[in-house]
């Protein structure tokens, strides 16, 4: 019997406004406990909600790149019910209009082009967080802190569409580089700026009906997000294989044991008792607001992957790494108004950039070397001015400095010797000293020819032009 | 110095005819003597002389002071005023002090009121006695034995009793109106939306509104001049500001047209009431009023609707009183626990009645049978004042079926106390203002009420009606024998 | 509509609520409740289709706020101290509010 899984994915993109979505409490991740928070969040008696603009923009953003439809009119429903880090006893998210419906994603997955589509997009706020027992002093309580209540939130839900943790990753990650595009939320998996839950079942190849859902949660990152869809994807055909049913329940991912563990403690039915929210009104968005959005988007990933590769003719791998991010890409256009040598770029970004940018953690403008300063290396080496490898030697020491390149190779000497008449001598030096080698090269071992050069080298600390000594060595030696 | 208007008071304060402490004295020392009986008040502002002390001092140094420096106010204790315990009537949150003020606690600091302190009300504004306030019963100042009405019933209470020369209170299904008819005061709930909902702690979000309760029309427009605004915090604040309120008061209504609705004249309506209200019509009519007949068909259904809708925002609005961040908290074994013994013993009976009313009126299965049917009639309810309005100015009706009843009288049927509100919660199903005027008397002495109701934003038609018929009548200016004294 | 509420459906809404009825109350408050939603039942004589429903009187629609934290924003001061915070808090610890603790699977 052969199995297909069934995934829909629930998104939550913590959107990167100033402030909260219904008050003006700061919005930033890490503060200490309780301390950015005010009676509206607090939830304290007679407070009102307020709608912050920025997260309606942001949301259109998203939702017009996510090729979804925006409703005209749409309002906030009152979600109840009781848990500590919820201070009214009720979220205000949207339930039956929300501010989009439909839209879709294009992902790649095991070379396989798919479109998956999603279901809708709304708007709500976070709850607080809380710590539990031990974790924090007392096992016996509960401690809570309400500095993330109310800040906002875009609720993303896919069609079941996926049939692979590969293809769900595959959306994920294509999603995140989305909405980082838009610049409307970070995106942090660790941070909890991106939260994703999954809906999965399984049903025979070529079944259409679907078959009985467990939603999985706490996948805290895209790892986890693989390792719990395909554990729970075994652990549902091999149930099915003994006969069993699946429950409809909820199962939590355990990071530590590997497994998903069934939360048995929903006995009570979740009736939420949606209503329309009355402190708050309907937003209305004209064809006009529209527009002015749909102009303000950047160019979309996608489209920008396929530019790079048809206006710099960069391979499809090239395109795809240095679109992944705005930044990098960016990072590389900037580059090219400097010096018109795209693959060049690419590599240099692709393979010395980029490993800073891992390695430190931070932003590819904050890596230590300027656009204009990659360009200048690039072209050093095109003059021949300097080889490849001072090329990096240099690239290292900007890294470390402020001052200018020019300043940096004069102070450094890194100017490659290209004057056949100086190498010369050092070449007849190095043959002078190793008669061995000359010898064994002279009898046929052509192959010592990278001994002497690297003799060379050495003796010019690196600078020697390795072109031009290998010819020269050549046309000494004969 | 019983019937003494505010803008008399002022100029009293800035001829200096009066100061501000000498004022506060007053009214203090008819709170010490009267109060015990009528029980209007929770608590007493502690720094009230000190503030009238301070006005006092700047007055005499020629400092520049805000219009209505030294004028005493108090607030029904739903309102949240920095600092000062509010309750909302409740052991929920019998010691609950606010980090923050309301919009309209702001609005009159900011005029230069003192707050003399906070009012009685019935429990989370859901009463129609001031019988379910979980520290005390209020009095009506013209029969201790009979209730003041409610929710605002404090509010009601002080000012007719003259404890303070006026007072806010709140309306959700007639909270304003209907006390200020059994105590005799003037009572005014504003157009939806007028006055600030922040800081005013919710019952039912898209019926609540705050409002003044005075002892004549014309500082009730005075007052409005100070609440009556727009406000950035409140979602539903309507974006009209309208200071006219006072310039607006002729007293001319030649040619006003005033609608009578049949259903709120029917047969079981109480005979002395009817003809006082009858009475007070012809007045109008001496006045150049026309009287019309109107049908407003849908009145009969309003009572469902509103007990329908108020408890299902109500039961999502104190879905927050569970112990955790502030107000009362029970012991529990478990969190869950917590949660039930906090809200079973926190709240009175007449509270949990209605949250659960509401949460059952929501649930899976009865949302569409309860909360949209009852969401639909009453657009039909509007419209009913919809098309009345385009035949009439104003619209009159009795304010209460009855006069003020006996305290226990009600209790024990929930449902006959809703009833109660039968003439004032149509207007909260609107959205329109609405104001209650004494219009006379019964034979145990009780105080009558008429009440006006007018469309969106036009208080100032509405209090220039009821300004024109309290020229021309003095019920208004009636204050019960014992309490005379001054 | 007409249905009768039992005592099985006043523990439901217990349950959702939070609130319980006594016991030897429980009689008496099922019958309250069952009266007053006989009288809503009204309701059903009224024929409501293709009738909106009103959740807001007024026409208001699009009410912003700028994205101007408390600190800078003259309309909305209003942030609060962790003291303040947590001043009305029945139980607090190291910054946090205090509860008996949530059980979860």
């Amino acid at each position: 019997m052969e199995y297909e899984a069934v995934i829909g994915l629930e998104v939550h993109a913590q959107l990167a406004t100033k402030t909260k979505i219904f008050c003006s409490c700061p919005t930033k991740f890490g503060a200490d406990a309780n301390t950015q928070t005010c009676p509206v969040c607090i939830g304290m008696p007679g407070v009102l909600p307020v709608l912050n603009k920025n997260v309606v923009i942001n949301t259109l953003k998203a939702g017009l790149a996510l090729n979804s439809e925006v409703q005209v009119r749409s309002i906030f429903a009152r979600k109840n019910y009781f848990y500590p880090d919820l201070p009214k006893g009720y979220q205000i998210s949207q339930y039956e209009l929300p501010i989009f419906l439909g839209g879709y994603i294009d992902i790649e997955s095991e070379g396989e082009k798919k479109k998956i589509r999603l279901t809708r997009i709304h708007m709500e706020e976070d709850a607080g967080k809380s710590i539990h027992g031990a974790n924090l002093n007392d096992p016996a309580s509960s401690y809570v802190d309400l500095n993330r209540t109310g800040v906002p939130l875009m609720e993303i839900v896919s069609e079941p569409d996926m049939n692979s943790s590969d293809e769900a990753k595959a959306y994920l990650s294509k999603l995140k580089t989305i909405l980082q595009y838009l610049k409307v939320s970070d995106c942090n998996m660790e941070e909890g700026s991106l939260r994703c839950d999954a809906n999965i079942s399984i049903r025979s190849k070529g079944e259409k009906t679907l078959g009985v859902k467990t939603e999985v949660k706490n996948m805290n990152s895209f790892k986890n997000v693989g390792k719990a869809l395909d554990y729970e994807i075994e652990r549902q055909i091999k149930c099915v294989g003994r006969g069993e049913r699946i429950v409809q329940e909820t199962r939590l991912w355990d990071t530590e044991k590997n497994i998903t563990l069934s939360m048995r403690s929903k006995e009570e039915a979740h009736d939420y008792r949606y209503f329309p929210d009355p402190d708050l009104v309907p937003i209305v968005i004209d064809k006009a607001w529209i527009e002015e959005i749909k102009n303000s988007l950047p160019e979309l990933p996608d489209a920008k992957k396929e530019r790079f590769i048809t206006k710099y003719s960069l391979p499809i791998y090239d395109s795809e790494v240095l679109t992944a991010s705005k930044e990098y890409a960016d990072f590389f256009e900037e580059t090219f108004t400097y010096i018109n040598s795209p693959k060049s770029i690419s590599n240099w970004i692709m393979s010395e950039v980029l490993r800073i940018v891992n390695e430190k953690g931070c932003s590819i403008y904050k890596a230590g070397i300027s656009p204009e300063q990659l360009a200048d290396i690039i072209k050093l080496i095109k003059n021949g001015k300097i080889s490849g490898k001072i090329g990096k030697q240099l690239f290292q020491e900007i890294l470390g400095s402020d001052k200018k390149v020019e300043e940096i190779i004069k102070e450094k000497g890194l100017i490659q010797i290209s004057d056949s008449s100086e190498l010369e001598q050092i070449i007849s030096d190095v043959i002078q000293k190793h008669p061995l080698e000359v010898e064994r090269y002279r009898n046929g071992e052509k192959k010592l020819t990278g001994f002497l050069v690297g003799q060379v080298m050495k003796a010019t600390k690196g600078k020697a032009n390795p072109k031009m000594v290998n010819q020269l060595i050549s046309k000494c030696l004969g | 110095m019983l019937n003494i208007k505010i803008k008399e008071l002022r100029q009293k304060l800035s001829d200096k005819d009066i100061s501000a402490v000498e004022l506060i004295k007053y009214y203090h020392n008819r709170i010490n003597r009267y109060d015990p009986e009528i029980k209007s008040f929770i608590s007493l502002n502690e720094t009230a002389l000190e503030e009238a002390s301070l006005i006092d001092q700047k007055r005499a140094k020629g400092d520049h002071l805000p219009p209505f420096a030294g004028i005493p106010i108090a607030l029904k204790d739903l309102i949240i005023t920095k600092n000062i315990p509010t309750t909302c009537g409740s052991k929920i949150l019998e010691h609950f002090i606010p980090p923050y003020d309301a919009t309209v606690t702001k609005h009159l600091k900011d005029a230069g009121f003192i707050i003399m302190g906070k009012l009685n009300m019935d429990e989370f504004a859901m009463g129609s006695s001031c019988e379910t306030s979980y520290f005390n019963k209020t009095r009506n100042p013209w029969d201790t034995n009979r209730v003041p009405g409610g929710s605002s019933g404090g509010s009601a209470a002080a000012v007719a009793a003259r404890l303070i020369p006026l007072s806010l209170g709140s309306d959700t299904g007639g909270s304003i109106r209907q006390p200020g008819a059994l105590c005799g005061v003037v009572g005014l709930k504003p157009t939806y939306g007028r006055v600030s909902r922040y800081g005013l702690v919710a019952f039912a979000s898209s019926l609540d509104q705050i409002g003044p309760f005075t002892t004549n029309v014309e500082d009730t427009a005075e007052i409005m001049t100070v609440i009556g605004k727009h406000d950035d915090k409140d979602s539903t604040s309507a974006k009209i500001d309208n200071d006219n309120y006072m310039s607006d008061l002729s007293g001319n209504i030649k040619g006003l047209k005033i609608g009578l609705p049949k259903e709120y004249f029917s047969e079981s309506l109480n005979d002395e009431l009817k003809n006082s209200i009858f009475d007070a019509l012809k007045i109008m009519e001496k006045c150049g009023a026309e009287i019309v007949d109107i049908d407003m068909p849908h009145t009969e259904y309003a009572v469902a609707v509103y007990y329908i809708i108020a408890t299902a925002e109500a039961s999502s609005n104190l879905a927050r009183y569970d112990g955790v961040k502030y107000g009362y908290r029970a012991d529990g074994k478990n969190l869950n626990d917590m949660y039930v013994h906090t809200k079973s013993s926190g709240f009175g009976e007449e509270v949990k009645r209605r949250i659960m009313l509401g949460t059952y009126a929501l649930s899976s299965g009865y949302y569409d049978a309860y909360y949209l049917k009852a969401q639909k009639v009453r657009t039909l309810i509007k419209n009913d004042f919809i098309s009345a309005f385009k035949k009439v100015d104003l619209i009159a009706t009795p304010t209460s079926p009855t006069t003020a009843f006996k305290l226990g009288e009600k209790l024990k049927d929930p449902l006959q106390m809703y009833l109660n509100d039968i003439y004032t919660i149509p207007l909260n199903l609107y959205g329109g203002c609405g104001i209650s005027i004494p219009c006379g008397f019964d034979k145990k002495m009780l105080p009558l009420g008429l009440q006006l109701l007018g469309g969106y934003f036009e208080e100032s038609k509405l209090l220039n009606c009821a300004y024109a018929f309290e020229r021309a009548t003095d019920w208004h200016t009636k204050v019960p024998d014992w309490l005379e004294k001054e | 509509m007409s249905k009768i509420v039992g005592k099985k459906d006043v523990l439901y809404i217990s349950s959702l609520s939070k609130i319980e009825i006594d016991e030897d109350k429980m009689e008496i408050f099922t019958k309250e409740f069952n009266k007053i939603l006989d009288y809503m039942d009204k309701l059903n004589e009224l024929d409501t289709e293709g009738v909106e429903p009103t959740s807001h009187v007024l026409d208001i629609t699009n009410v912003f706020r700028k994205d101007v934290p408390y600190s800078t924003s003259k309309t909305f001061p209003g942030a609060l101290s962790r003291d303040e915070a947590l001043k009305n808090a029945p139980e607090k610890e190291s910054g946090h509010f205090k509860v008996p603790i949530v059980i979860e699977n």
